[in-house]
């Protein structure tokens, strides 16, 4: 067996001449050695992880995760209205032992791209000859004055699933009839594109049956969003939405809903022409991608990480793959799936690069789901291509897009049920 | 030396993308083509369920019939159809390929009530065995029906009874008789018994 990296091995045999070997190698010792480190334990690195020694159990592969669990975000919004549990949400690293994976707990502190080498706050240090980087997103904490991390411990975010996501829904459940639940919706890219609006959704189904006078207010940096149409149909179907009695409102920038002050012991936000108060307030910043990016210079002047689109390699520095949330990734939107098939993707570029070979042609899917209600459920799907001349992801021509308008009613109760499907899936799928 | 190399991988690039090569981009490979599927049908296509099938070790024929079937709109679909538009025949053929080489996993820890499961069999054996053979854990020309995830037999057979689905002749036949006969009580014990196979 081989125990040396492989580039002790081409120092050892004489360098770059023995590459056309290596591609030849029996499969026993293909990749021996050579190491990957993935930063990030949710959707793109845990899938990453366990598809690269699917593909290659001779590969080295750490994932390093500062959290015992991972808690999903997506279908965390079922939380909130008591459908779901927190705990449904957690999910461990077992099963990616099982494959094989390396499973380290500790906070990625630092990526050295000249050394190849990642450390940690628990000064744990790993050289790589490929790094998969999948922090997810960060927030803009300057975005709205008067609003700062230290206040989100009690006007909640909640856009990372955990001890928030508890916060903001005892706070709704604790509200009194007749109150406001504000939810202030952020600008253009950020995590889970129709989400604020499955959010909105999904407390109104509890306010509907629990407290019938209440209220929710979305507050958007946008005059559109994911979804807008099947979300506008559900609402006024269920919620009334269009009468004054509707349980749901909907301000867009343009009718004064960018928030641009907010005063967290009042719960007031400011827009340019009205101010609203809310019972419960819930914001939701502007986002950009995962810290580690940013320490680790991988990030552009918008705050995202520019990627090499067939490989998700960085285009700041080699070796080094972002996929998720935190590349840039258009136009596939950020969500698990995205990050899911981008995993795969970035795998299996991996595996060639690391063996000498040209990456293979990618393939990548998105599918979505919101649930708005009890039975009413839709969905986005995309299936895309790369126009490797434009670096660009494109959706195949004539597929993909939303669940028609005027879905039968059996069909969007199909969909709740494709929706936990979905979920149970794609967790498998990743840690399992 | 690192001309040789190019060459061999030029060369490889060449045998991989077939005809596709010739049109632009090689082809995905079916594994590259596949794995997007798990993140709704598990991995390999063994699904954790509740309702989206399993479709490891189907076979290529049923494969490619469903999802022509989809993609062409003739099939009701939530979401498949979609979805199979993004796929040239020869993807779906890749797709097919992969997947039946998979090994199936019945869907575990289904709650099938013991006594519909056994009115079903009964059911099974007199108007659905002939072609789905082996209490319908064989897949030639249909999907594999033993083990599978119960909601999703459930709205398959919906969609038969309510004529969305088309069925061929033969089965369309069978079935009539069995929703003419048993009602739907008849369905559902067949949907007990291929969800109680282990």
């Amino acid at each position: 067996m081989f125990t040396v990296n492989r580039r002790d091995f081409l120092k050892l045999t004489g360098g770059a001449a023995v590459v056309g070997s290596v591609v030849g190698m029996p499969s026993i010792a293909r990749g021996a050695g050579q190491k990957v480190v993935v930063v990030g334990g949710g959707p793109g690195g845990a899938t990453a992880a366990k598809y690269l020694r699917m593909a290659n159990p001779n590969l080295d592969v750490t994932l390093i995760e500062a959290g015992q669990k991972y808690v999903c975000c997506f279908l965390s919004n079922e939380v909130l209205s008591g459908e779901r549990t927190l705990e449904s949400l957690q999910v461990g690293f077992d099963g990616l032992k099982k494959h094989g994976v390396k499973v380290v707990i500790d906070s990625v502190v630092g990526i050295d791209a000249a050394a190849k080498k990642v450390t940690t706050k628990g000064g744990q240090s790993f050289d790589y000859d490929r790094c998969i980087v999948s922090p997810g997103v960060d927030f803009k904490w300057d975005a709205i004055p008067g609003y700062t991390e230290a206040d989100s411990e009690t006007v909640t975010h909640a856009w990372k699933a955990g001890p928030q996501t508890t916060t903001l829904q005892k706070q709704v459940h604790a509200m009194k009839d007749g109150g406001t639940v504000v939810i202030v919706a952020p600008a253009n890219p950020f995590r889970c594109p129709p989400g604020p609006y499955e959010r909105a959704s999904q407390i109104a189904m509890y306010l509907k049956k629990n407290k019938p006078k209440s209220k929710v207010v979305i507050l958007d940096a946008k005059d559109d969003f994911a979804k807008k149409g099947l979300f506008i149909q559900a609402w006024t179907k269920l919620y009334g939405y269009g009468t004054p009695e509707s349980m749901i409102r909907w301000v867009s920038a343009a009718d004064g809903g960018k928030v641009e002050k907010i005063d967290v012991k009042t719960l007031t936000c400011s827009g340019p022409t009205e101010d609203f108060k809310a019972d419960v307030l819930n914001v939701i910043p502007a986002q950009k991608a995962g810290h580690i990016a940013q320490v680790a210079g991988l990030v552009d002047e918008k705050g995202w990480c520019p990627v090499n689109k067939k490989t998700f390699e960085s285009t700041k520095h080699p070796n080094i793959h972002v996929i998720g949330d935190a590349s840039d990734a258009a136009t596939m939107p950020k969500s698990a799936y995205s990050a899911n098939s981008q995993a795969k993707v970035a795998a299996a570029a991996i595996v060639d690069l690391l063996a000498g070979k040209t990456p293979s042609t990618p393939s990548y899917v998105n599918t979505c789901y919101s649930i708005v209600g009890h039975d009413y459920g839709f969905s986005v799907a995309g299936v895309y291509k790369l126009d490797e001349a434009k670096n660009s992801i494109v959706s195949v021509e004539g597929s993909g897009g939303l669940t028609p308008m005027d879905t039968a009613p059996e069909n969007l109760k199909r969909e709740v049920t494709y929706a936990h499907s979905w979920f149970d899936n794609i967790i498998s799928d990743g840690w399992m | 030396m690192r001309n040789k190399t190019s060459i061999m991988v030029l060369l490889g690039g060449l045998v991989l993308g077939g005809n596709a090569w010739a049109q632009g981009a090689p082809a995905a490979t079916p594994a590259m083509l596949a794995n997007a599927c798990a993140g709704c049908h598990g991995t390999n296509g063994v699904s954790v369920g509740p309702s989206s099938p399993t479709i490891a070790g189907i076979s290529t024929e049923y494969f490619v019939t469903v999802m022509t079937a989809y993609k062409k709109a003739e099939w009701p679909s939530t979401i498949m159809t979609r979805i199979a538009k993004g796929y040239s025949d020869d993807e779906i053929k890749a797709m097919a390929e992969f997947f039946a080489k998979q090994k199936y996993v019945a869907a575990p820890n289904q709650k099938a009530d013991a006594a519909k499961a056994k009115a079903g069999e009964k059911l099974h054996k007199e108007f659905c065995d002939k072609c789905h053979e082996k209490g319908g854990a064989s897949s030639d020309d249909g999907g594999i029906l033993a083990g599978q995830w119960m909601p999703y037999l459930t709205f398959a057979l919906e969609d038969y009874e309510s004529g969305k689905r088309p069925q061929p002749p033969k089965m369309k036949k069978e079935f009539d008789v069995v929703v003419q006969n048993h009602k739907k009580e008849g369905l559902e014990a067949l949907v007990h018994f291929y969800g109680s196979a282990k």
